[in-house]
Protein backbone atom coordinates (compact mmCIF):
# COMPACT_ATOMS: atom_id res chain seq x y z
CA UNK A 1 0.00 0.00 0.00
CA UNK A 2 1.29 3.41 -0.98
CA UNK A 3 2.60 5.67 1.76
CA UNK A 4 1.54 9.27 1.74
CA UNK A 5 3.09 12.22 3.56
CA UNK A 6 1.07 14.00 6.22
CA UNK A 7 2.10 17.24 7.81
CA UNK A 8 0.28 19.21 10.46
CA UNK A 9 0.76 21.17 13.64
CA UNK A 10 0.12 19.12 16.75
CA UNK A 11 -0.19 21.04 19.99
CA UNK A 12 2.02 23.79 18.58
CA UNK A 13 4.78 21.68 17.07
CA UNK A 14 5.21 20.68 13.44
CA UNK A 15 4.77 17.00 12.67
CA UNK A 16 5.57 15.20 9.43
CA UNK A 17 5.03 11.48 8.91
CA UNK A 18 4.49 8.95 6.19
CA UNK A 19 1.35 6.90 6.67
CA UNK A 20 -0.44 4.34 4.57
CA UNK A 21 -3.17 5.96 2.49
CA UNK A 22 -6.49 5.49 4.29
CA UNK A 23 -4.94 5.64 7.79
CA UNK A 24 -7.19 7.32 10.32
CA UNK A 25 -5.94 10.33 12.22
CA UNK A 26 -6.48 8.38 15.45
CA UNK A 27 -4.11 5.66 14.27
CA UNK A 28 -1.56 8.20 13.00
CA UNK A 29 -1.57 10.13 16.28
CA UNK A 30 -1.35 7.13 18.56
CA UNK A 31 0.77 4.66 16.68
CA UNK A 32 2.92 6.86 14.44
CA UNK A 33 3.37 10.10 16.34
CA UNK A 34 3.03 8.68 19.85
CA UNK A 35 0.32 10.97 21.22
CA UNK A 36 -1.87 8.42 22.99
CA UNK A 37 -4.21 10.96 24.58
CA UNK A 38 -6.99 10.37 22.01
CA UNK A 39 -8.49 6.97 22.81
CA UNK A 40 -9.96 4.41 20.45
CA UNK A 41 -13.19 3.31 22.09
CA UNK A 42 -15.49 2.29 19.28
CA UNK A 43 -13.97 3.40 15.95
CA UNK A 44 -17.57 4.09 14.93
CA UNK A 45 -18.06 7.71 15.89
CA UNK A 46 -20.25 6.74 18.81
CA UNK A 47 -18.18 7.17 21.97
CA UNK A 48 -16.25 10.43 21.45
CA UNK A 49 -13.12 9.13 23.21
CA UNK A 50 -11.06 9.95 20.10
CA UNK A 51 -12.21 13.61 19.93
CA UNK A 52 -9.57 16.12 18.91
CA UNK A 53 -9.75 19.78 17.90
CA UNK A 54 -8.89 20.48 14.26
CA UNK A 55 -8.67 24.14 13.25
CA UNK A 56 -10.78 25.04 16.27
CA UNK A 57 -13.54 22.48 15.62
CA UNK A 58 -14.28 19.28 17.49
CA UNK A 59 -13.73 16.21 15.29
CA UNK A 60 -13.65 12.47 15.69
CA UNK A 61 -10.17 11.27 14.84
CA UNK A 62 -11.40 7.70 14.29
CA UNK A 63 -13.51 8.83 11.32
CA UNK A 64 -11.00 11.33 9.91
CA UNK A 65 -8.32 10.24 7.46
CA UNK A 66 -4.87 11.53 8.44
CA UNK A 67 -4.08 12.68 4.92
CA UNK A 68 -7.10 15.03 4.91
CA UNK A 69 -5.48 16.92 7.80
CA UNK A 70 -2.51 18.28 5.86
CA UNK A 71 -1.79 21.85 6.87
CA UNK A 72 -4.24 21.86 9.78
CA UNK A 73 -3.76 22.82 13.40
CA UNK A 74 -4.57 19.88 15.68
CA UNK A 75 -4.96 20.01 19.42
CA UNK A 76 -5.22 17.05 21.77
CA UNK A 77 -5.53 16.78 25.53
CA UNK A 78 -1.82 15.92 25.73
CA UNK A 79 -1.02 19.51 24.78
CA UNK A 80 -3.13 21.25 27.41
CA UNK A 81 -0.84 21.35 30.43
CA UNK A 82 1.73 24.14 30.29
CA UNK A 83 5.10 23.68 31.98
CA UNK A 84 3.74 20.97 34.25
CA UNK A 85 0.73 23.09 35.29
CA UNK A 86 -2.57 21.45 34.48
CA UNK A 87 -5.16 23.27 32.36
CA UNK A 88 -8.16 24.51 34.41
CA UNK A 89 -10.32 21.80 32.82
CA UNK A 90 -7.86 19.07 33.81
CA UNK A 91 -7.64 20.50 37.34
CA UNK A 92 -11.44 20.65 37.62
CA UNK A 93 -11.86 17.06 36.35
CA UNK A 94 -9.46 15.84 39.03
CA UNK A 95 -11.01 17.91 41.81
CA UNK A 96 -14.60 16.95 40.92
CA UNK A 97 -13.77 13.24 40.59
CA UNK A 98 -14.99 13.56 37.01
CA UNK A 99 -12.57 10.90 35.89
CA UNK A 100 -12.63 7.31 37.10
CA UNK A 101 -11.19 4.85 34.62
CA UNK A 102 -10.20 7.89 32.58
CA UNK A 103 -10.88 6.42 29.17
CA UNK A 104 -13.47 9.03 28.19
CA UNK A 105 -11.63 11.92 29.85
CA UNK A 106 -9.43 13.21 26.99
CA UNK A 107 -12.45 13.28 24.66
CA UNK A 108 -14.64 14.93 27.28
CA UNK A 109 -11.96 17.56 27.88
CA UNK A 110 -11.63 18.31 24.16
CA UNK A 111 -15.41 18.69 23.83
CA UNK A 112 -15.47 20.92 26.89
CA UNK A 113 -12.55 22.99 25.62
CA UNK A 114 -14.22 23.97 22.34
CA UNK A 115 -17.30 24.89 24.33
CA UNK A 116 -15.42 27.14 26.77
CA UNK A 117 -13.34 28.69 23.98
CA UNK A 118 -16.56 29.95 22.39
CA UNK A 119 -18.87 30.20 25.38
CA UNK A 120 -16.79 31.08 28.46
CA UNK A 121 -19.82 31.04 30.78
CA UNK A 122 -22.01 28.20 29.55
CA UNK A 123 -25.30 27.15 31.09
CA UNK A 124 -25.75 23.61 32.37
CA UNK A 125 -27.81 22.84 29.25
CA UNK A 126 -25.04 24.11 27.01
CA UNK A 127 -22.53 21.87 28.80
CA UNK A 128 -24.80 18.84 28.39
CA UNK A 129 -25.30 19.61 24.71
CA UNK A 130 -21.54 20.07 24.16
CA UNK A 131 -20.78 16.70 25.77
CA UNK A 132 -23.66 14.88 24.10
CA UNK A 133 -21.41 13.02 21.66
CA UNK A 134 -19.20 11.63 24.43
CA UNK A 135 -19.99 8.51 26.40
CA UNK A 136 -18.79 7.79 29.94
CA UNK A 137 -19.52 4.40 31.50
CA UNK A 138 -18.13 5.25 34.94
CA UNK A 139 -19.09 8.62 36.39
CA UNK A 140 -22.78 8.98 35.64
CA UNK A 141 -21.94 12.30 33.94
CA UNK A 142 -22.92 14.60 36.80
CA UNK A 143 -19.32 15.08 38.09
CA UNK A 144 -18.22 15.82 34.50
CA UNK A 145 -20.88 18.48 34.05
CA UNK A 146 -19.90 20.00 37.39
CA UNK A 147 -16.21 19.95 36.46
CA UNK A 148 -16.85 21.86 33.24
CA UNK A 149 -18.97 24.43 35.05
CA UNK A 150 -16.26 24.80 37.71
CA UNK A 151 -13.55 25.26 35.09
CA UNK A 152 -15.69 27.92 33.41
CA UNK A 153 -16.00 29.80 36.72
CA UNK A 154 -12.25 29.49 37.36
CA UNK A 155 -11.57 30.90 33.89
CA UNK A 156 -13.86 33.87 34.31
CA UNK A 157 -12.36 34.64 37.74
CA UNK A 158 -8.87 34.59 36.26
CA UNK A 159 -10.01 36.89 33.48
CA UNK A 160 -11.67 39.33 35.91
CA UNK B 1 -7.90 -1.48 6.65
CA UNK B 2 -6.82 -1.04 3.11
CA UNK B 3 -8.13 2.16 1.62
CA UNK B 4 -6.58 4.54 -0.83
CA UNK B 5 -7.71 8.14 -0.95
CA UNK B 6 -7.47 10.20 -4.11
CA UNK B 7 -8.00 13.94 -4.04
CA UNK B 8 -9.31 15.95 -6.99
CA UNK B 9 -9.76 19.66 -7.38
CA UNK B 10 -12.67 19.37 -9.81
CA UNK B 11 -15.93 17.42 -9.65
CA UNK B 12 -15.58 16.48 -13.32
CA UNK B 13 -12.30 14.59 -12.88
CA UNK B 14 -13.56 13.00 -9.69
CA UNK B 15 -16.72 11.79 -11.43
CA UNK B 16 -14.60 9.98 -14.00
CA UNK B 17 -12.50 8.35 -11.27
CA UNK B 18 -15.66 7.32 -9.42
CA UNK B 19 -16.76 5.03 -12.26
CA UNK B 20 -14.14 2.43 -11.24
CA UNK B 21 -15.71 -0.34 -9.14
CA UNK B 22 -14.86 -0.39 -5.43
CA UNK B 23 -14.57 3.39 -5.47
CA UNK B 24 -16.70 5.58 -3.24
CA UNK B 25 -17.01 9.30 -2.70
CA UNK B 26 -15.80 10.63 0.67
CA UNK B 27 -17.93 13.36 2.20
CA UNK B 28 -17.49 13.94 5.92
CA UNK B 29 -16.68 10.26 6.27
CA UNK B 30 -18.97 9.62 9.25
CA UNK B 31 -20.60 6.70 7.46
CA UNK B 32 -18.07 5.61 4.92
CA UNK B 33 -15.01 5.57 7.24
CA UNK B 34 -17.11 3.97 9.92
CA UNK B 35 -18.00 1.20 7.48
CA UNK B 36 -14.32 0.74 6.62
CA UNK B 37 -13.41 0.61 10.33
CA UNK B 38 -16.05 -2.07 10.77
CA UNK B 39 -14.44 -4.17 8.09
CA UNK B 40 -16.49 -3.30 4.99
CA UNK B 41 -14.14 -4.39 2.23
CA UNK B 42 -16.46 -3.40 -0.62
CA UNK B 43 -14.72 -0.03 -0.69
CA UNK B 44 -11.06 -0.07 -1.66
CA UNK B 45 -10.68 3.46 -2.89
CA UNK B 46 -12.09 6.80 -1.81
CA UNK B 47 -12.40 9.96 -3.84
CA UNK B 48 -12.67 13.46 -2.50
CA UNK B 49 -13.03 16.85 -4.10
CA UNK B 50 -11.49 19.99 -2.65
CA UNK B 51 -13.39 22.51 -4.83
CA UNK B 52 -14.39 25.22 -2.29
CA UNK B 53 -17.66 25.75 -4.20
CA UNK B 54 -18.91 22.48 -2.67
CA UNK B 55 -18.76 24.07 0.80
CA UNK B 56 -20.69 27.20 -0.13
CA UNK B 57 -24.07 28.29 1.17
CA UNK B 58 -25.82 30.68 -1.21
CA UNK B 59 -28.97 32.47 -0.09
CA UNK B 60 -30.59 34.95 -2.46
CA UNK B 61 -34.13 36.21 -1.94
CA UNK B 62 -35.83 33.07 -0.74
CA UNK B 63 -33.78 30.57 -2.77
CA UNK B 64 -31.08 28.55 -1.02
CA UNK B 65 -28.30 26.42 -2.48
CA UNK B 66 -26.31 24.28 -0.08
CA UNK B 67 -23.08 22.84 -1.48
CA UNK B 68 -22.85 19.07 -0.93
CA UNK B 69 -19.90 19.47 1.47
CA UNK B 70 -21.71 21.96 3.71
CA UNK B 71 -21.83 20.51 7.22
CA UNK B 72 -24.73 20.30 9.64
CA UNK B 73 -22.82 22.65 11.99
CA UNK B 74 -22.46 25.25 9.22
CA UNK B 75 -26.21 25.15 8.53
CA UNK B 76 -27.11 25.36 12.23
CA UNK B 77 -25.08 28.53 12.73
CA UNK B 78 -26.38 30.45 9.67
CA UNK B 79 -29.03 32.93 10.85
CA UNK B 80 -30.86 32.98 7.47
CA UNK B 81 -31.31 29.20 7.70
CA UNK B 82 -32.93 29.28 11.15
CA UNK B 83 -35.95 27.34 9.87
CA UNK B 84 -33.62 24.43 9.06
CA UNK B 85 -31.50 24.62 12.21
CA UNK B 86 -33.64 22.12 14.17
CA UNK B 87 -33.14 19.53 11.42
CA UNK B 88 -29.39 20.20 11.18
CA UNK B 89 -29.02 20.05 14.96
CA UNK B 90 -30.89 16.75 15.01
CA UNK B 91 -27.93 15.01 13.39
CA UNK B 92 -25.55 13.37 15.90
CA UNK B 93 -23.51 15.18 18.54
CA UNK B 94 -21.33 18.27 18.07
CA UNK B 95 -18.34 16.46 16.53
CA UNK B 96 -20.54 14.54 14.09
CA UNK B 97 -22.24 17.79 13.05
CA UNK B 98 -18.85 19.34 12.31
CA UNK B 99 -18.16 16.48 9.90
CA UNK B 100 -21.54 15.27 8.55
CA UNK B 101 -22.33 16.79 5.15
CA UNK B 102 -25.55 17.52 3.30
CA UNK B 103 -24.42 15.24 0.45
CA UNK B 104 -23.75 12.33 2.80
CA UNK B 105 -27.09 12.75 4.54
CA UNK B 106 -28.87 12.23 1.20
CA UNK B 107 -27.30 8.76 1.00
CA UNK B 108 -27.71 7.78 4.67
CA UNK B 109 -29.95 4.78 5.24
CA UNK B 110 -32.49 4.80 8.07
CA UNK B 111 -32.31 5.39 11.01
CA UNK B 112 -30.09 8.14 9.59
CA UNK B 113 -30.99 10.80 7.06
CA UNK B 114 -32.81 13.23 9.36
CA UNK B 115 -31.73 16.26 7.35
CA UNK B 116 -32.77 14.60 4.09
CA UNK B 117 -36.26 14.23 5.61
CA UNK B 118 -36.40 18.01 5.95
CA UNK B 119 -35.13 18.43 2.38
CA UNK B 120 -37.81 16.06 1.08
CA UNK B 121 -40.57 18.07 2.76
CA UNK B 122 -39.10 21.18 1.13
CA UNK B 123 -39.22 19.56 -2.32
CA UNK B 124 -35.51 20.22 -2.76
CA UNK B 125 -33.64 19.89 -6.03
CA UNK B 126 -30.51 17.72 -6.13
CA UNK B 127 -27.77 18.86 -8.48
CA UNK B 128 -25.03 16.79 -10.13
CA UNK B 129 -22.78 17.53 -13.10
CA UNK B 130 -25.46 15.96 -15.31
CA UNK B 131 -28.19 18.35 -14.22
CA UNK B 132 -30.84 18.74 -11.57
CA UNK B 133 -33.60 16.45 -10.37
CA UNK B 134 -36.32 16.51 -7.72
CA UNK B 135 -35.17 14.98 -4.44
CA UNK B 136 -37.88 12.33 -4.66
CA UNK B 137 -36.48 11.05 -7.95
CA UNK B 138 -32.97 11.24 -6.52
CA UNK B 139 -33.85 9.25 -3.40
CA UNK B 140 -35.61 6.56 -5.42
CA UNK B 141 -32.53 6.03 -7.60
CA UNK B 142 -29.73 6.71 -5.15
CA UNK B 143 -28.59 3.09 -4.79
CA UNK B 144 -27.41 3.01 -8.38
CA UNK B 145 -26.39 6.65 -8.63
CA UNK B 146 -22.70 7.08 -9.44
CA UNK B 147 -22.61 10.85 -9.87
CA UNK B 148 -21.25 13.21 -7.24
CA UNK B 149 -23.97 15.39 -5.78
CA UNK B 150 -22.75 18.98 -5.98
CA UNK B 151 -25.54 20.88 -4.23
CA UNK B 152 -29.14 20.90 -3.06
CA UNK B 153 -31.46 23.82 -3.70
CA UNK B 154 -34.83 24.76 -2.23
CA UNK B 155 -37.05 27.73 -1.51
CA UNK B 156 -36.51 28.94 2.01
CA UNK B 157 -39.68 28.19 3.97
CA UNK B 158 -41.23 30.76 6.23
CA UNK B 159 -40.44 29.72 9.79
CA UNK B 160 -44.12 29.32 10.69
CA UNK B 161 -44.87 27.08 7.70
CA UNK B 162 -42.08 24.57 8.36
CA UNK B 163 -42.03 22.11 11.23
CA UNK B 164 -39.52 19.41 12.10
CA UNK B 165 -39.57 16.77 14.79
CA UNK B 166 -37.08 14.07 15.64
CA UNK B 167 -38.02 11.55 18.28
CA UNK B 168 -35.19 9.74 20.02
CA UNK B 169 -34.82 7.85 23.27
CA UNK B 170 -31.57 9.41 24.44
CA UNK B 171 -31.52 13.14 25.14
CA UNK B 172 -30.24 15.51 23.93
CA UNK B 173 -28.77 13.38 21.18
CA UNK B 174 -29.79 9.98 19.97
CA UNK B 175 -30.66 7.93 16.94
CA UNK B 176 -34.13 8.49 15.49
CA UNK B 177 -37.13 6.45 16.46
CA UNK B 178 -38.58 8.55 13.68
CA UNK B 179 -38.35 12.02 12.22
CA UNK B 180 -41.04 14.09 10.55
CA UNK B 181 -40.87 17.30 8.53
CA UNK B 182 -43.98 19.17 7.44
CA UNK B 183 -44.24 22.12 5.08
CA UNK B 184 -47.74 23.58 5.30
CA UNK B 185 -49.34 26.56 3.59
CA UNK B 186 -52.44 27.88 5.28
CA UNK B 187 -55.05 30.55 4.66
CA UNK B 188 -55.47 33.41 7.13
CA UNK B 189 -58.21 31.49 8.90
CA UNK B 190 -55.81 28.56 9.32
CA UNK B 191 -57.09 26.05 6.75
CA UNK B 192 -54.38 24.00 5.07
CA UNK B 193 -54.04 24.80 1.36
CA UNK B 194 -50.98 22.69 0.67
CA UNK B 195 -49.10 20.10 2.69
CA UNK B 196 -45.89 18.20 2.13
CA UNK B 197 -44.99 15.75 4.87
CA UNK B 198 -41.81 13.68 4.91
CA UNK B 199 -41.04 10.78 7.24
CA UNK B 200 -37.77 9.26 8.42
CA UNK B 201 -37.37 5.62 9.58
CA UNK B 202 -40.65 4.67 7.89
CA UNK B 203 -38.71 3.02 5.05
CA UNK B 204 -35.00 2.55 4.32
CA UNK B 205 -34.95 6.16 3.10
CA UNK B 206 -37.04 9.30 3.62
CA UNK B 207 -40.56 8.99 2.19
CA UNK B 208 -43.61 11.20 1.81
CA UNK B 209 -46.85 10.64 3.71
CA UNK B 210 -48.96 11.33 0.63
CA UNK B 211 -52.27 10.06 2.00
CA UNK B 212 -51.86 12.23 5.10
CA UNK B 213 -50.95 15.24 2.95
CA UNK B 214 -54.16 14.80 0.97
CA UNK B 215 -56.29 14.29 4.07
CA UNK B 216 -54.97 17.52 5.58
CA UNK B 217 -56.14 19.73 2.71
CA UNK B 218 -58.86 22.12 3.84
CA UNK B 219 -58.39 21.17 7.50
CA UNK B 220 -57.72 23.48 10.39
CA UNK B 221 -55.04 22.20 12.74
CA UNK B 222 -57.38 20.98 15.47
CA UNK B 223 -57.45 17.47 16.98
CA UNK B 224 -60.80 16.70 15.32
CA UNK B 225 -59.91 17.93 11.85
CA UNK B 226 -56.46 16.32 11.63
CA UNK B 227 -57.67 12.90 12.85
CA UNK B 228 -58.18 11.47 9.32
CA UNK B 229 -54.70 12.64 8.31
CA UNK B 230 -53.15 10.93 11.33
CA UNK B 231 -54.96 7.69 10.48
CA UNK B 232 -53.74 7.99 6.89
CA UNK B 233 -50.10 8.61 7.88
CA UNK B 234 -49.34 4.89 8.13
CA UNK B 235 -50.44 4.19 4.54
CA UNK B 236 -47.55 2.77 2.51
CA UNK B 237 -45.00 2.78 5.32
CA UNK B 238 -42.52 -0.05 5.88
CA UNK B 239 -40.69 1.07 9.03
CA UNK B 240 -37.25 -0.27 9.87
CA UNK B 241 -36.53 -2.51 12.84
CA UNK B 242 -33.30 -1.81 14.72
CA UNK B 243 -32.08 -1.82 18.35
CA UNK B 244 -33.90 1.48 18.92
CA UNK B 245 -37.38 0.32 17.96
CA UNK B 246 -39.28 -2.36 16.07
CA UNK B 247 -41.21 -1.66 12.88
CA UNK B 248 -44.42 -2.31 14.83
CA UNK B 249 -43.53 0.28 17.47
CA UNK B 250 -42.55 2.89 14.92
CA UNK B 251 -45.85 2.43 13.07
CA UNK B 252 -47.82 2.66 16.32
CA UNK B 253 -46.25 5.93 17.46
CA UNK B 254 -46.11 7.69 14.08
CA UNK B 255 -49.68 9.10 14.25
CA UNK B 256 -49.08 10.23 17.84
CA UNK B 257 -45.97 12.21 16.94
CA UNK B 258 -47.42 13.56 13.71
CA UNK B 259 -50.35 14.82 15.78
CA UNK B 260 -48.02 16.52 18.24
CA UNK B 261 -46.10 18.16 15.41
CA UNK B 262 -49.25 19.43 13.70
CA UNK B 263 -50.82 20.72 16.90
CA UNK B 264 -47.80 22.64 18.22
C1 LIG C 1 -22.26 8.45 16.00
C2 LIG C 1 -23.08 8.83 14.79
C3 LIG C 1 -24.31 9.44 14.96
C4 LIG C 1 -25.07 9.81 13.87
N1 LIG C 1 -26.28 10.40 14.08
C5 LIG C 1 -27.02 10.77 13.01
C6 LIG C 1 -28.29 11.38 13.21
O1 LIG C 1 -28.72 11.61 14.34
N2 LIG C 1 -29.02 11.72 12.11
C7 LIG C 1 -28.56 11.50 10.84
O2 LIG C 1 -29.24 11.86 9.88
N3 LIG C 1 -27.38 10.90 10.63
C8 LIG C 1 -26.60 10.52 11.68
N4 LIG C 1 -25.41 9.90 11.47
C9 LIG C 1 -25.03 9.52 10.11
C10 LIG C 1 -24.18 10.52 9.36
O3 LIG C 1 -23.29 11.19 10.22
C11 LIG C 1 -24.99 11.57 8.61
O4 LIG C 1 -26.03 10.96 7.89
C12 LIG C 1 -24.12 12.40 7.67
O5 LIG C 1 -24.87 13.48 7.13
C13 LIG C 1 -23.47 11.61 6.56
O6 LIG C 1 -22.65 12.52 5.85
P1 LIG C 1 -21.08 12.29 5.61
O7 LIG C 1 -20.62 13.47 4.86
O8 LIG C 1 -20.36 11.99 6.85
O9 LIG C 1 -21.15 11.00 4.70
P2 LIG C 1 -19.99 10.04 4.18
O10 LIG C 1 -19.72 9.00 5.20
O11 LIG C 1 -18.84 10.83 3.68
O12 LIG C 1 -20.74 9.40 2.94
C14 LIG C 1 -21.89 8.58 3.09
C15 LIG C 1 -22.27 7.99 1.73
O13 LIG C 1 -22.71 9.01 0.85
C16 LIG C 1 -21.89 9.11 -0.30
N5 LIG C 1 -21.71 10.53 -0.57
C17 LIG C 1 -21.40 11.50 0.35
N6 LIG C 1 -21.38 12.70 -0.21
C18 LIG C 1 -21.67 12.51 -1.54
C19 LIG C 1 -21.78 13.38 -2.66
N7 LIG C 1 -21.62 14.70 -2.55
N8 LIG C 1 -22.08 12.83 -3.86
C20 LIG C 1 -22.24 11.50 -4.00
N9 LIG C 1 -22.15 10.63 -2.97
C21 LIG C 1 -21.87 11.13 -1.75
C22 LIG C 1 -20.61 8.39 0.08
O14 LIG C 1 -19.97 7.86 -1.03
C23 LIG C 1 -21.09 7.34 1.03
O15 LIG C 1 -21.56 6.24 0.32
C24 LIG C 1 -24.60 9.54 12.56
C25 LIG C 1 -23.36 8.94 12.37
C26 LIG C 1 -22.59 8.58 13.48
C27 LIG C 1 -21.27 7.94 13.24
S1 LIG D 1 -13.28 5.91 18.89
FE1 LIG D 1 -13.93 7.63 17.74
S2 LIG D 1 -15.90 7.96 18.50
FE2 LIG D 1 -15.34 6.14 19.55
S1 LIG E 1 -14.28 7.75 33.49
FE1 LIG E 1 -14.46 5.73 32.73
S2 LIG E 1 -15.51 6.07 30.86
FE2 LIG E 1 -15.61 8.00 31.80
Amino acid sequence: MAKVPVQFTLNGSEKAEFVESGTTLLHALRDKIGDTSPKGGCHQGTCGACSVIIDGELRLSCLTLAETCNGTDIKTTAGLAEGGVLHPLQRAFLDAFATQCGFCTPGMIMAAKVLLDRTPNPSREEVIEALSGNICRCTGYEPIIQAVLTAARANSQNAA
Amino acid sequence: MSLALRTFSSVKDANTALQVSGTRYLGGGTLVIRAANEGDVSVSSLIRVTDPGLSQIAVSDDKVWLGASVTMAAIARRPELAALAPAARAVGGPAIRNMATVGGNLFATAPYGDFAVALLALDATVATEDGEMPIETFLAGRDTSRAIVTAVGFSLPKAESFRFLKVSRIKPKGISVLSIAAHLQRTVDGSVTSARIALGCMADRPMRAKAAEKALLGCKLTPQEIAPALAAAVEGIAPITDPIASAWYRAEVLPVHLGRLLLT
